[in-house]
């Protein structure tokens, strides 16, 4: 595969490093001519000094013939950017970002970039895995980056305690497929009842989130002030 | 009307004190407050410290819903990126992105967003100056295309140079 990175961070750096020694081809885009010497003199005659963000150095990096362009500098703007232009100019079929602001992430994805990370989220989602929140917790993204994998904790005010997933309102494109109680994780049929302390695991498009919301932690604004 | 700016700069903060002297509801936004000093004492819209790429800071700001959006930082790509919030996520009208990088200028405007590229408009002007024929992108972009989001490229323009005043760009 021909991975084409952008940025030449510790993140870049390191992706660059890792996708070489499993044998994939690689070229790194970094605009700081020293930083990009430096990355030279450890990883070889892979760096192009210049600015992917350029459509013209995008070019001479050989954007066409990319299968993934992995756009991981630290400006949020940048990658959104690079992205872009690697998706519509390029037609590059795969683009990863890295996002710093979570905020960000819908527009990203909807504006067509194919996958994100974003670490403030992942680092939010271990802290939130420990704390108890009345929040659904991101476990993962699935497919093209669409569907959400979350875990919805039921605690005292969930409108689903006592009830079925049947008598609930799940919106359309979404599924409440297991559920763990007691540490014990089953499917959840249409008439399993949920109880307090119960986790359900959906999964669904990202839009149903507030929907789910709604449903099985209770109304976000209510929570929010709880 | 209500017109939102990011970037105060020189272009930035000349068109708010006219647009403001002109009646309409002015928004400037600049990630330094020393750029407001660039406005007038007369200036009577709002000039507010902020990120303009952050939809959090351009809500609080009131640019949701602007008829008109104006990206003129120094940057192409927060310009793009603030464009794309403004259309996408403030659903505001008529969205500009200052884009000096011609290449991407391009790109843009076939993804939908009005582009404003320094390049283009200065060799623009010197062309017209000297009575030659264009010779360079023009400097401004109206969008050609669709954005992603469907709903802010409108109607496209037969030709490229400049974007008629007050012309539609809602489908």
């Amino acid at each position: 595969m021909f991975v084409l990175v952008v940025g030449g961070g510790k993140v870049g750096y390191y992706l660059a490093k890792e996708l070489i020694d499993s044998g994939h081809e690689v070229a790194l885009m970094e605009k700081d001519p020293t930083r990009a010497r430096q990355i030279a003199d450890e990883v070889g005659s892979i760096v192009i000094a210049h600015d992917g963000c350029e459509g013209k150095y995008l070019a001479e990096a050989g954007a066409n013939r990319a299968d993934v362009v992995a756009a991981v500098t630290g400006d949020d703007e940048d990658n959104l950017v690079i992205c872009q232009m690697a998706k519509h100019h390029f037609d590059v079929p795969r683009t990863i970002a890295r996002v710093n602001n979570p905020k960000n992430e819908s527009l990203f994805r909807h504006l067509g970039v194919d996958e994100l990370i974003s670490p403030t989220r992942m680092i939010l989602g271990s802290i939130e895995q420990d704390i108890p929140v009345h929040e659904l917790l991101h476990l993962a993204a699935l497919g093209e980056g669409e569907l959400e994998l979350i875990e919805a904790h039921l605690q005292s005010g969930s409108p689903a305690i006592g009830r079925a997933p049947r008598d609930l309102d799940i919106p359309e494109g979404c599924s409440l497929f297991a559920v763990i109680r007691d540490g014990v994780a089953s499917p959840l049929r249409p008439d399993t009842v949920l109880l307090e302390g119960d986790k359900v695991i959906a999964i669904g498009k990202q839009e149903c989130e507030e929907m789910l919301h709604t449903q099985l932690i209770g109304d976000p604004e209510a929570a929010a002030a709880g | 009307m209500k017109i939102v700016i990011v970037g105060c700069g020189r272009v930035g903060a000349s068109a708010a004190e006219l647009w403001d002297a002109a009646g309409h509801e002015v928004v400037v936004l600049d990630i330094s407050t020393r750029a407001f000093e660039r406005l007038p004492t007369s200036f009577g819209g709002s000039a507010i410290r902020g990120d303009g790429t952050d939809e959090d800071v351009l809500r609080r700001a009131g640019a949701a819903g602007a008829d008109v959006f104006l990206a003129l930082t120094e940057g192409d790509n927060r310009n793009v990126m603030a464009a794309q919030l403004a259309a996408e996520a403030l659903d505001a009208q008529r969205v500009i992105a200052k884009i000096n990088d011609p290449v991407r200028a391009q790109a843009y405007a076939e993804l939908g967003i009005a582009t404003l590229c320094r390049t283009g408009l200065m060799l623009d002007a010197v062309d017209a100056f000297l009575g030659m024929e264009p010779s360079a992108l023009p400097g401004m972009l109206a969008p050609s295309g669709h954005h992603p989001g469907g709903d802010h490229s409108g109607p496209v323009p037969s030709t490229t140079v400049g974007v008629a005043p007050g012309a539609a760009m809602e489908a």
